[in-house]
Parts: C-alpha cells; sequence; structure tokens
C-alpha cells in the first residue's frame, strides 16, 4: 500500500530546517500503523507527505504504486483539531467529502447516518458543532473521513486534545471500526500505550530530523478490549517502548 | 428556586434593554431643562419640545424627505455590498488581479470621496443617481477591506481538510471560505451602511431638492434651527434603525453563531 524509500524532506530550500530523513518503510494493505515519537520529531510532517499535503524533497514515496504528487485516491483524514465547519450541522459535515467529490448529498445520506449510529452519535444530526463536546466533535470528524470508504486512512493526533476517559473510549471505537472495515490507517501519537493499544506495527521515530529507529509488530489478541493494557505481553511492549525513548535521553527518572 | 433565578433573569433582561432608553430620556429632560432655565435663543439651541413641535406640525413632509434619503442610503448600500464582496472574491482568488488591483484600489479610496460629489454630478446628473453612487463610493471600501480580511482567515486544519478532499475551487469557494467571511463580511456591513447614510447626505448637500440633507441645508440657509434638529434626530434614528437591520440580518444569515443549543462545552 505505502512504499517509502529514504523519504526526506526539508522546509524553507537548501539550508532549511530538516525535518525527516532516510525514512524507508512499506505498509501492506489493511495494516494499522502508528508512527510513535515526541514533539516535532516529524511524525507530522510524514503524514502530510503521504496525504499529499507537503512534497518530499528527496526519495521515493509511493501509495498503491503511484507516486504522491497530491492527495491520493480514496483518502480518509482526520486531524487533531477536529476540522469540522461550524456552518453545517453534524450530518453535513459528514456529508462534505461527498459533496466535494461532486456526488449528491442524498445518495450518501443513509450512508451517513449508518456511520453516525455506529459512533453512537446519530441523535445529534441536527446539532451545529459548536453544541457538542471534544469526544463528540471528534466522533464527527471520524464519520467524516470514513463516508466514502477510504483505502488510507490517515490521522493526526486525532485525540490529543481529549480527557483520558473520552480518549480510551475513542481508541476502542476506532479500533472496533478499523477491524470491521479493514483500512489501512497511518496514525500519528506520542501516547505509547495508545499506541501499543490500536495497532498492529508501531514505527518509533527518532527527535528531529525525524528518522525511523524501530519498527515493532504487536503481537497482542485480535479482539482487544482495554484490559489488555493490563496484561503482561503489553508492558512488555510498553516498556520496550520507554527504554528506546531513554536510550535517546527523552525520558530520565 | 427556578422560579425565582427565572423572574430575575427577565428583570436582568429588562433592565438591560430599558437602561439605554433612561439614559436617552434623562439626557432629554436635562437639554430641555437647561434651554428654558438659560433662555437659550431657539436660533442657536432650540429645546427638544420644540424639535417635536416642528416635527408633530408636518409629519407627512418629514416623512417623505426621510424616504428619499432611506431609499438612496440603501441602494447605495445594497450596491457597495454585491459589488464590494464580488471584488474580494476576484482579488482573493487570483493573486494576480490582487496585485494589479488592489494599490489601485487603495490609491482610489484615499482620494476623499465627499471630493468627487461634484464629479458625480457632472456624470449623472441631478437625480437619484449621483447620490447613490457617492453613498457607494463611501460605503464599498469597508465591505471589500472585511471580506477579503474574512475570505482569508480559514483555518490551516480545515484548508488541509478541503485539500485531501481534492475539492474544486468552487466548492472551497461556496462550501468554506464565503461562510469562514460571514461574520467579518458583517462587521464591514455595519460600517458601509453608516457610511451610505453619509454619503447620501453629502450627495443631498451637493444637489438636491429633497431628502433631509436638503432639509438640512435650506433650513440652515433660513435660520430655521429647529427645522435643522429636527432632520437630525430623524437621521439619527435612521441610523440606528438601518444599522439594527444589519445586526438581524446577520443573526438570521449565521444561525450557528447564535443558536439557541448554546456555546460549545469542550
Amino acid at each position: 500500500m505505502i512504499l517509502a524509500k529514504d523519504v526526506g524532506k526539508r522546509f524553507g530550500g537548501a539550508t532549511g530546517v530538516l525535518a525527516i530523513e532516510n525514512i524507508s518503510l512499506d505498509v501492506a494493505e489493511g495494516e494499522f500503523v502508528s508512527l510513535l515519537g515526541p514533539s516535532g520529531c516529524g511524525k507530522s510532517t510524514f503524514l502530510r507527505c503521504l496525504a499529499g499535503l507537503e512534497q518530499t524533497t528527496s526519495g521515493s514515496l509511493l501509495i498503491a504504486g503511484k507516486p504522491v504528487d497530491g492527495p491520493p485516491d480514496r483518502l480518509g483524514m482526520a486531524f487533531q483539531r477536529d476540522a469540522l465547519l461550524d456552518w453545517y450541522n453534524v450530518l453535513d459535515n459528514v456529508l462534505l467529502p461527498a459533496d466535494f467529490v461532486g456526488a449528491r448529498k442524498r445518495d450518501f445520506e443513509p450512508r451517513a447516518r449508518e456511520l453516525l449510529k455506529m459512533a453512537g452519535i446519530d441523535g445529534f444530526a441536527g446539532a451545529y458543532p459548536r453544541a457538542l463536546s471534544g469526544g463528540m466533535r471528534q466522533r464527527v470528524a471520524m464519520c467524516r473521513s470514513l463516508l466514502l470508504d477510504p483505502r488510507l486512512l490517515l490521522m493526526d493526533e486525532p485525540f490529543g486534545a481529549l480527557d483520558a476517559l473520552t480518549r480510551d473510549q475513542l481508541n476502542v471505537d476506532l479500533y472496533r471500526l478499523w477491524q470491521r472495515q479493514k483500512m489501512t490507517v497511518i496514525f500519528v501519537t506520542h501516547s505509547i500505550s495508545e499506541a501499543i493499544f490500536l495497532s498492529s506495527r508501531v514505527l518509533v521515530f527518532s527527535p528531529r530530523p525525524g528518522n525511523l529507529v524501530e519498527d515493532i509488530r504487536i503481537d497482542l489478541p485480535a479482539d482487544r478490549k482495554l484490559a489488555v493494557r493490563d496484561s503482561e505481553a503489553f508492558s512488555k511492549y510498553a516498556r520496550h517502548v520507554r527504554g528506546r525513548f531513554e536510550s535517546m535521553g527523552l525520558l530520565h527518572d | 428556586m427556578t422560579e425565582l433565578s427565572r423572574s430575575q433573569s427577565i428583570a436582568k433582561a429588562v433592565g438591560r434593554k430599558a437602561l439605554p432608553l433612561i439614559g436617552g430620556a434623562s439626557f432629554l429632560v436635562l437639554w430641555e431643562v437647561f434651554c428654558r432655565l438659560y433662555e437659550v435663543r431657539p436660533v442657536l439651541l432650540p429645546p427638544p419640545s420644540m424639535i417635536l413641535d416642528e416635527l408633530t406640525a408636518s409629519p407627512l413632509w418629514f416623512a417623505e424627505q426621510t424616504l428619499y434619503t432611506v431609499t438612496i442610503t440603501v441602494v447605495g448600500f445594497l450596491v457597495a455590498a454585491v459589488f464590494g464582496v464580488l471584488f474580494a472574491v476576484v482579488i482573493t482568488e487570483w493573486k494576480l488581479l490582487d496585485r494589479l488591483l488592489f494599490p489601485l484600489f487603495v490609491a482610489l479610496n484615499s482620494v476623499p470621496k465627499v471630493a468627487l460629489a461634484p464629479l458625480c454630478i457632472i456624470w449623472f446628473g441631478t437625480g437619484a443617481e449621483p447620490k447613490i453612487a457617492i453613498a457607494f463610493l463611501i460605503a464599498v471600501f469597508a465591505v471589500v477591506i472585511d471580506t477579503v480580511l474574512g475570505l482569508r482567515s480559514v483555518p490551516p486544519d480545515t484548508i488541509d481538510l478541503a485539500r485531501s478532499l481534492r475539492g474544486s475551487r468552487w466548492k472551497v469557494l461556496t462550501r468554506i471560505k464565503l461562510y469562514c467571511a460571514l461574520p467579518h463580511l458583517f462587521a464591514g456591513l455595519k460600517v458601509a451602511m453608516s457610511l451610505a447614510l453619509v454619503g447620501a447626505i453629502v450627495g443631498e448637500f451637493v444637489s438636491s431638492q429633497r431628502g433631509l440633507g436638503y432639509v438640512i441645508l435650506s433650513a440652515q440657509g433660513m435660520f430655521d434651527t429647529p427645522r435643522v434638529f429636527a432632520a437630525l434626530s430623524i437621521l439619527a434614528l435612521v441610523g440606528v434603525c438601518l444599522i439594527e437591520a444589519v445586526t438581524i440580518a446577520e443573526r438570521l444569515a449565521l444561525p450557528w453563531h447564535y443558536s439557541a443549543e448554546g456555546r460549545s462545552t469542550h
């Protein structure tokens, strides 16, 4: 699905800031991959390169066999701040991708309502985003990114601004969704437990210039519940990643 | 408890509405007392009661003049709103036109528009058109500046969203940018409305046989100060009403801003 070879991105010309460097990776269709690293390590930049929102400055980046030169086909995207449009109600926000590709909104309304129901917010279809809590807004944003059945879902710290409880719930919901749809997900986060809980693979980034330091395959039961975080296997992964951050000098007791 | 708090909040709302009225009324009373106490000559400062007499002596005639001025103001305002928004969209959508036209526009705006009034008479004659043209010229700048500001105020995340959805420029403009611009646009429209009224009066000063500007000018010629004040008080009232009309339009056009469901809770 994604094939990156020595991808680099430098902002502001040849003497500018090097955000990421020599990133090579291969993501198969249907994987859930987390990009985990400290703030400012370039993981979001890499995600934006994948989305075609930024141009890479070195290396090659292929999505579904095609070089990225703009947002790829069947892309879904979720942002840290949910990027809901205040002037549309929840249903129209979810229907926005259909409107943008020139489809008739009415044709997608059943799908939109189904997604809202799955996210447990079908009672708010007519409400404006301002009336919703942060967690509900992010659910709406998730429904919007799923409307056109994306093959690739790019998520840039979507739960970063939420409280811990809401965040846990949305983790569970997202995991269920992914299990059902099996699209490829690239998920940027700086939470170790969130990354391990959700992913089939965790890619650990070094501080700027961002580079891949480890590629960890997560072998936890496919049917994950929040309790999995108390299991021995989960703590082993968490300890391992924390050890990685300690050795990079990002964490110390 | 809730009953009590409700009656309290009603009392508060009434107080909020009533306070400005109380302020206005006491101002008028003081004015009246001042004029009578010091026996100010009406040609300098007529008391409010005399102004009221003036108004009630020929209400239909005043209404006719007011209607003329209001029509010119509103038409000038509408033309300014339409062309202002169109111009703002054009220069924000096409960078080349922005560089080509915007400096020229700013330069034209720095010419005092009042000074253009005689020119408008030459071009458009002495009917309603030159007054509308002046109202338009004075009002349009505020609309353009605020709309451009609004069209450029789209948050970065929203721009990324639009790009990732591969929306056409038309969709981005009509689904996102124009909505983002609306609050700014209405701020500009409120300024434009009061400026259009200024323009209408200036136009009537320069050449007119009708309208409140003409009333003021001709009454001044005859030292009929109560009549000048009568026209001025109508103007003040008209100004408030026109701005209020824009505010009501704003509430209707931005239901998500003023929705009864309340503000965000996060």
